[in-house]
């Protein structure tokens, strides 16, 4: 009989009063992962699944909060019965040398000691299992054992997402583009915590029906870590158009920019979302320039986190290859912002400047508008 | 207006009967052609109904049509089953991908590839052929009808100038997109070689031809079971290879009649194109072009944009060819090839025509362009 045990971020376990509603919500979260279908129990900052198969490893692992899962044979509290399973598991190794054994005993009944417990399941392993020796300070692998109820074996661990548990920091409105930064931008948010309500702005006929497939398949690659997701499709053709024929033509971007921002304010306040979150990264276009984000900012109430504004694109590209959205994200479909690029965009806008370019445009309209004709997709993780 | 399909050479709606023949070949013939026992037998006698019908279209005989999975893999055959390492062959620049993209990975593989200029029609310089051709010519390989703009090669006069420089020189042409709107004779042709698909006649996907002349040597590129006269192994598609047995029948129904039909839909088409302001036709008109695809440039608009607006008033067609629409690897290379500029390129609409087609359609689409071109043309800035 085997189990899954499931380690949670030592984070959670320091909230104190609020650990219980921190540690309730990562269940019910790994509930909607993997279904009805398993028993999931906490017990001493722990949590147990009674059952274990590759695919439901890879689907709890993917749950923000947990930092690790491995599976755990359950045998009688039979010193012969927990050597033979350690021996075994230690077989199915590959490239380990060294190893320790340590025993938590919370049975305190069993009639061994923890070291003692340790010190002959070892010599157990070194004698039915060929080239390995003990190290006790620097092992490549630890064999646990824990007598309690049952005796429990175990010893890889498969590393977690981390993070805190979905949906316990509140919920904010992702600007999903078709490009690489924006879903990476999510996941770490979402890995702290954040909801996400993602919306995408499609500029039909300008932007092909494949670009806005791409964008809901990235949502579904964020949705396997997050469970479904709500998608906004933002009718955002009128809204460029008319900057494109009004607005000087330096100014397009960041115009543009600010008109995405605002749009998904109102998706925010809709939503009761109470932040934005871009995949803006310092410097890297024109209108990611420091003064750019200035005046993206300034007509907003909320904040917007930029989680990747700091980071390299080779550092953003690992991200999004470990999360799967690369190859999704390099499709070479043109999203609405790479349509209409200026020979040379502002890098430096003036707040002044922009808002009185901006006059012509009568912008309640354009956002009500633009709202009122809001496509809702609900993006499912399979 | 219903739905106005206008992308006949990406693909063709399949006739109802094509359809019916499919899922009866499905339910009730299924059993391998090559079985012993009598469900065998009468599945072995749908192909060879099958192969009559289209061998009876171009004049060929029956052995000598082998089925394929369709037009691609037609052109790999015909030129991978006869050519040998340090042969010389001899194409276009206006090739499907299926021909453009093999040679130039053979190329790269001690083939020696000559590619033929096109002029502003699209069609080859004869003379240039006759003075490409070596000693160690083995194939020539050219499209009958160009799927972008369609223009229409002299394939008598090719196979009389190869003729003439060699004797073993093989001619092999790519009649994918002019089935059903030419007559194909293989014998008048006095070509070696010829590759047919099923879906763009109104037949099912994944089925094709290759016709090679009785007495040719071809290498097969499959090794198996040695279906299709050991040179094409693989169990046969009975239900698609059926399917466009009855596709090829129903080409010889009324056969002048749609092509007069399709003619007058492009000249009807055509004529009301010049009502239009900076639009240019990048089909070569006249007597050099097929007149199911009209290949249209509107200027100061891409092609893209201009295809999901028509899509907007349910108008389907296609920039360049459906696989040249995505970018990169299969930018388009034909429009270049014929002196177009790259926005001349980039702005360019197919639309490719089918006699179920109608006037009402055509005169459909002119009103959505004419209300689509002042909206798309207002930001042009």
């Amino acid at each position: 009989m085997n189990c899954m045990l499931v380690k949670y971020a030592s984070e959670i376990s320091l909230k104190g009063l609020n650990r219980r509603y921190f540690e309730d919500l990562l269940i019910t979260n790994i509930r909607k992962a993997i279904g009805n279908e398993f028993r999931i129990q906490k017990e001493s900052g722990r949590i147990y699944i009674n059952g274990y198969s590759d695919d439901l490893a890879e689907k709890v692992r993917k749950t923000f909060g947990i930092i690790g899962v491995t599976k755990a044979e359950i045998v009688d509290k039979d010193m012969d019965k927990i050597g033979e399973v350690a021996i075994e598991q230690m077989k199915l190794l590959k490239d380990v040398k060294t190893f320790k054994v340590e025993t938590k005993r919370a049975d305190k009944k069993f009639p061994l000691q923890s070291l003692e417990i340790s010190r002959e399941i070892g010599g157990m392993i070194l004698k039915n299992v060929e080239g390995l020796q003990v190290d006790v300070h620097n092992p490549d692998i630890v064999v646990n054992v824990e007598i309690r109820d049952k005796a429990y074996i175990y010893t890889k661990e498969i590393k977690g997402v981390a993070g805190m548990p979905y949906g316990s920091a509140g919920k904010g409105v992702l600007l999903l583009s078709g490009g690489i930064d924006s879903p990476v931008a999510g996941y770490m948010m979402a890995k702290r915590g954040l909801e996400l309500v993602c919306v995408y702005y499609h500029s039909h006929p300008y932007t092909s029906e494949r670009a806005k497939e791409k964008v809901i398949e990235l949502a579904r690659k964020l949705a396997v870590y997050t469970g479904s997701i709500k998608l906004y499709v933002a009718p955002f053709t009128e809204i460029q158009m008319q900057i494109i024929e009004k607005c000087p033509e330096d100014e397009l971007t960041i115009i543009m920019r600010r008109y995405m921002t605002q749009v998904a304010e109102a998706v925010a306040k809709k939503e009761n979302a109470k932040a934005l979150v871009t995949g803006e990264s310092l410097g890297q276009v024109a209108s990611q320039t420091l003064e750019s984000m200035l005046v993206t900012n300034s007509d907003l109430e909320i904040p917007v986190f930029r989680p990747v504004v700091g980071m390299d694109k080779i550092d953003i590209t690992a991200i999004a290859r470990e999360i799967d959205t690369f190859e999704t994200s390099i499709l070479p479909y043109e999203d609405c912002c790479t349509i209409f690029v200026p020979k040379h965009p502002k890098t430096r806008p003036r707040l002044d400047d922009i808002r009185k370019s901006e006059e012509v445009l009568d912008k309640e309209a354009l956002i009500a508008n633009c709202m009122a004709n809001m496509e809702i997709i609900k993006v499912n993780n399979l | 207006m219903n739905l106005v399909y206008f992308d006949n050479s990406a693909t063709t709606k399949p006739h109802k009967e094509v359809i019916d023949e499919v899922a009866n070949c499905m339910s009730e013939y299924f059993a391998n052609p090559s079985s012993a026992h009598r469900l065998g037998v009468e599945a072995e006698k749908k192909m060879k109904s099958a192969r009559e019908k289209v061998a009876a279209f171009i004049k060929a005989k029956p052995q000598e049509i082998i089925f394929t999975s369709g037009g691609s893999e037609a052109n790999n055959m015909a030129v991978l089953g006869v050519v040998s390492k340090g042969d010389h062959i001899i194409t276009t620049r206006i090739e499907h991908p299926s021909i453009i993209r093999l040679l130039q990975d053979m190329e790269k593989d001690s083939f020696d590839i000559t590619y033929l200029d096109v002029d502003c029609d699209g069609i080859i310089n004869l003379e240039q052929l006759e003075n490409a051709m070596k000693e160690n010519t083995k194939l020539i390989s050219i499209m009958y009808v160009n799927n972008e703009v369609g223009a229409i090669q002299p394939i008598h006069e090719i196979v009389s100038i190869v003729r003439a420089k060699s004797k073993k020189a093989k001619v092999h042409i790519d009649a994918v997109q002019a089935l059903g709107k030419l007559h194909i004779n293989v014998r008048e042709l006095g070509v070696d070689l010829l590759s047919l698909s099923a879906h763009k006649i109104h037949g099912p996907k994944g089925v094709g031809a290759l016709y090679f002349k009785e007495g040719l040597r071809l290498r097969p590129l499959i090794a198996g079971g040695g279906q299709e006269f050991d040179l094409r192994s693989g169990t046969e598609n009975l239900p698609g290879i059926s399917g466009f047995g009855v596709a090829m029948g129903l080409l010889t129904q009324d056969f002048e009649n749609k092509q007069a039909h399709v003619r007058k839909l492009k000249e009807h088409f055509i004529n009301g194109l010049k009502d239009f302001e900076r639009i240019r036709i990048n089909s070569p008109l006249g007597e050099k072009h097929l007149d199911h695809i009209l290949n249209v440039s509107f200027e100061g608009v891409r092609g893209e944009v201009m295809l999901h607006s028509l899509e907007d008033y349910s108008i389907y067609v296609s920039t360049g060819s459906a696989c040249s629409a995505k970018k990169g690897a299969h930018k388009n290379y034909v429009l270049p090839a014929m002196g177009l500029s790259t926005a001349q390129a980039e702005g360019a609409i197919r639309f490719s025509f089918s006699y179920m087609n109608t006037i009402e359609e055509i005169d459909y689409t002119l009103d959505a362009i004419k209300k689509i071109l002042p909206v798309l043309r207002r930001i042009n800035k």
